[in-house]
């Protein structure tokens, strides 16, 4: 398959997989805390590069409303958003999901305000968890533009028709350029083709009703519905990566396990602080430290059983979280690691560290911090807090 | 050259220091190597202190963090010498390029004791003579493309001057003016 070699940031290449798809209908609020990805992408519409209906809107609650109406139509139809604007479309999330349209939402990760920040962490994309989207993030430019790539096939797959959001991490990849490969136009668009809907408002051969009212004696069976088309979304991850490797080369898998045959110390992070960690990985190996990572690609569905199956026979865990969710015990990606180790038996002292939130920097001196701590722990055989931050400007500030 | 070459840019906002730095990270992405460029991003105002940031390898690169001891630093903006610490953890192996119209030995004395070499280059005065304006990052990117070495001079200006045709075709009359620029830039840094 031909692929070009290119420089680009992580906004440029999801926008450019899209031009690749060329959707039926993308709706966008275009102003701040929007991305470049639609800026791009109406560039594309203005020089005939797609046939795309680029709709701007009012507001992010508008664009949302819009790609599921779009959707509910019979077209194939996303939008891109961040921070706040994410924020703000979060009581239509859970309409697109519970609709079970196929609609797709590049997230490009960043701060919620106060106090007023646009940089990158998790609050955002996390505040959505619990919407019924299906979630995948991007460690690079690279896997935002494959899992861009890969996002209709999973979502319009009959045994799931879920909504997807594409997350990257906000400044870290989506404004930096980076070495990266892309598929050639045509590869694409025969491996995402063309989307058909079973039922759509369109088709005056069938009526059809979109969003009805279903109170105490349906509504839990539409809940069971979703949750059972989640589940199915894990084995259609697996088996659209499984296509994607063969026009690409390139393997992705719920989770990526980096130095984990033999780890004693592990890290679960998820996004761009991958990356850093691996350099820290290879850094404290060349000194016979035995340390890995299970970078998380899929956060909904949530791999659980992987994980604890990965960070099996480790003797300390570290689990990364780029989001507060001021539970006092700890974020979200800890709770529900925690809860899928405890389920599995995976008995590894555990700590959940709270990291990068705001912008935050991480260096790869502070992950090898994190395996510092993680051999303390295992050494006197308790964690100790379990519930941490890291980088704090005051160091003694827990 | 360490296993990877980091730089780091001192510039005011609207001067095109993060644009350098894309630019350098995409000349030696064409000369085959990898490359990331990035902003520190923070309020975006013209005229206040901002930071741009290179690395370039024959590796890959997986590191997402800024640059803490660069190699490499420069300095589009000779005011920011005094209120940024810009030779901070800038290693004594590497050098410091800055935008100036003074002597090298004016501008040693505000550099914090820095035991590496300092390199400058009156960007301005260049940007006047071959682009009419002040846009200093034309002739910042060839002098820190000299200083550093990471690219020899003739397919450097290769490779730009495509670029200049890709990004001004649709006024070519300002590629001259900017091929001017680099060309005297390489010759002047000192």
């Amino acid at each position: 398959m031909p692929k070009k070699r290119v420089l680009m940031s992580g906004n440029e290449a999801v926008a450019t997989a899209l031009r690749q798809i060329n959707p039926d209908v993308f709706p966008a609020f275009p102003i701040t805390p929007s991305t470049e990805i639609p800026q791009y992408f109406s560039n594309y519409v203005s020089n005939g590069l797609v046939d795309t209906e680029f709709i701007t809107v009012e507001s992010e609650h508008s664009s949302m409303s819009a790609a599921i109406g779009a959707s509910a139509a019979g077209a194939r139809a996303l939008t891109a958003t961040s921070s706040a604007g994410l924020a703000f479309m979060w009581e239509v999330l859970g309409v697109a999901a519970s609709h079970r349209l196929p609609v797709a939402l590049c997230a490009v990760c960043r701060a919620l305000t106060g106090p007023l920040n646009i940089n990158c962490d998790h609050s955002d994309t996390m505040g959505a968890k619990d919407s019924g989207w299906i979630q995948l993030y991007a460690e690079n430019n690279q896997e935002a533009y494959d899992n861009m790539v890969m996002a209709f096939n999973i979502a319009e797959n009959k045994d799931v028709m879920l909504p997807i959001m594409i997350c990257q991490d906000g400044f870290i990849t989506s404004h930096a350029v980076n070495n990266m490969e892309l598929l050639d136009d045509l590869t694409v668009k025969e491996f995402v083709g063309e989307y058909e809907a079973d039922h759509y408002l369109l088709n005056p051969d069938e009526t059809f009703a979109v969003g009805p009212y279903a109170v105490s004696d349906y509504y839990m069976e539409s809940r069971k519905a979703q949750a059972h088309a989640m589940e199915n979304a894990k084995q259609v991850i697996l088996d659209v990566a499984k296509d994607f490797e063969k026009i690409s080369g390139r393997k992705y898998g719920l989770i990526e396990e980096y130095q984990m045959e033999d780890a004693e110390y592990a890290v679960v992070i998820i996004g761009s602080a991958a990356g850093t960690t691996k350099d820290a990985i290879d850094k404290m190996r060349a000194n016979g430290d035995k340390v890995g990572l299970v970078k998380i690609r899929s956060f909904r569905p949530f791999p659980g059983k992987e994980i604890a199956t990965a960070l099996k026979g480790c003797k300390a865990v570290a689990v990364m979280d780029r989001s507060e969710s001021f539970s006092t015990n700890g974020g979200p990606v800890g709770a529900e690691t925690m809860q899928a180790m405890y389920s599995e038996k995976c008995d590894a002292l555990t700590i959940n560290i709270m990291y990068g939130i705001g912008g935050r920097d991480v260096r790869v001196e502070d992950m090898m911090n994190v395996y510092e701590t993680l051999k303390d722990i295992a050494a006197k055989g308790e964690t100790g807090d379990v519930y941490r931050y890291m980088g704090l400007r005051d160091k003694e500030a827990k | 050259m360490k296993d990877t070459l980091e730089i780091r840019w001192h510039g005011r906002g609207g001067q095109g220091a993060k644009t350098a730095a894309l630019l350098l990270a995409e000349v030696a992405f064409k000369t085959g190597m990898n490359a990331q460029g990035f902003p520190e991003y923070g309020p975006e105002r013209m005229g206040a202190p901002i930071t741009a940031y290179d690395r370039i390898s024959h590796n890959e690169i997986r590191v997402h963090s800024n640059i803490y001891d660069p190699q490499y630093v420069v300095v589009v903006d000779e005011t920011l010498v005094d209120i940024v610490d810009v030779t901070k953890g800038l290693r004594e192996d590497g050098a410091i390029l800055i935008n100036t119209a003074r002597d090298k030995e004016e501008i040693i004395p505000s550099l914090k004791g820095y035991k590496g070499k300092v390199y400058t280059i009156d960007a301005r005065k260049i940007a006047m003579e071959t682009l009419g304006k002040n846009f200093p990052n034309t002739p910042m990117l060839a002098a820190i493309v000299k200083v550093t070495g990471v690219i020899d001079d003739e397919t450097f200006l290769n490779e730009m001057e495509g670029s200049f045709k890709h990004k001004f075709a649709k006024k070519p009359e300002v590629i001259e003016g900017n091929m001017s620029a680099l060309r005297m830039a390489l010759k002047e840094v000192k």
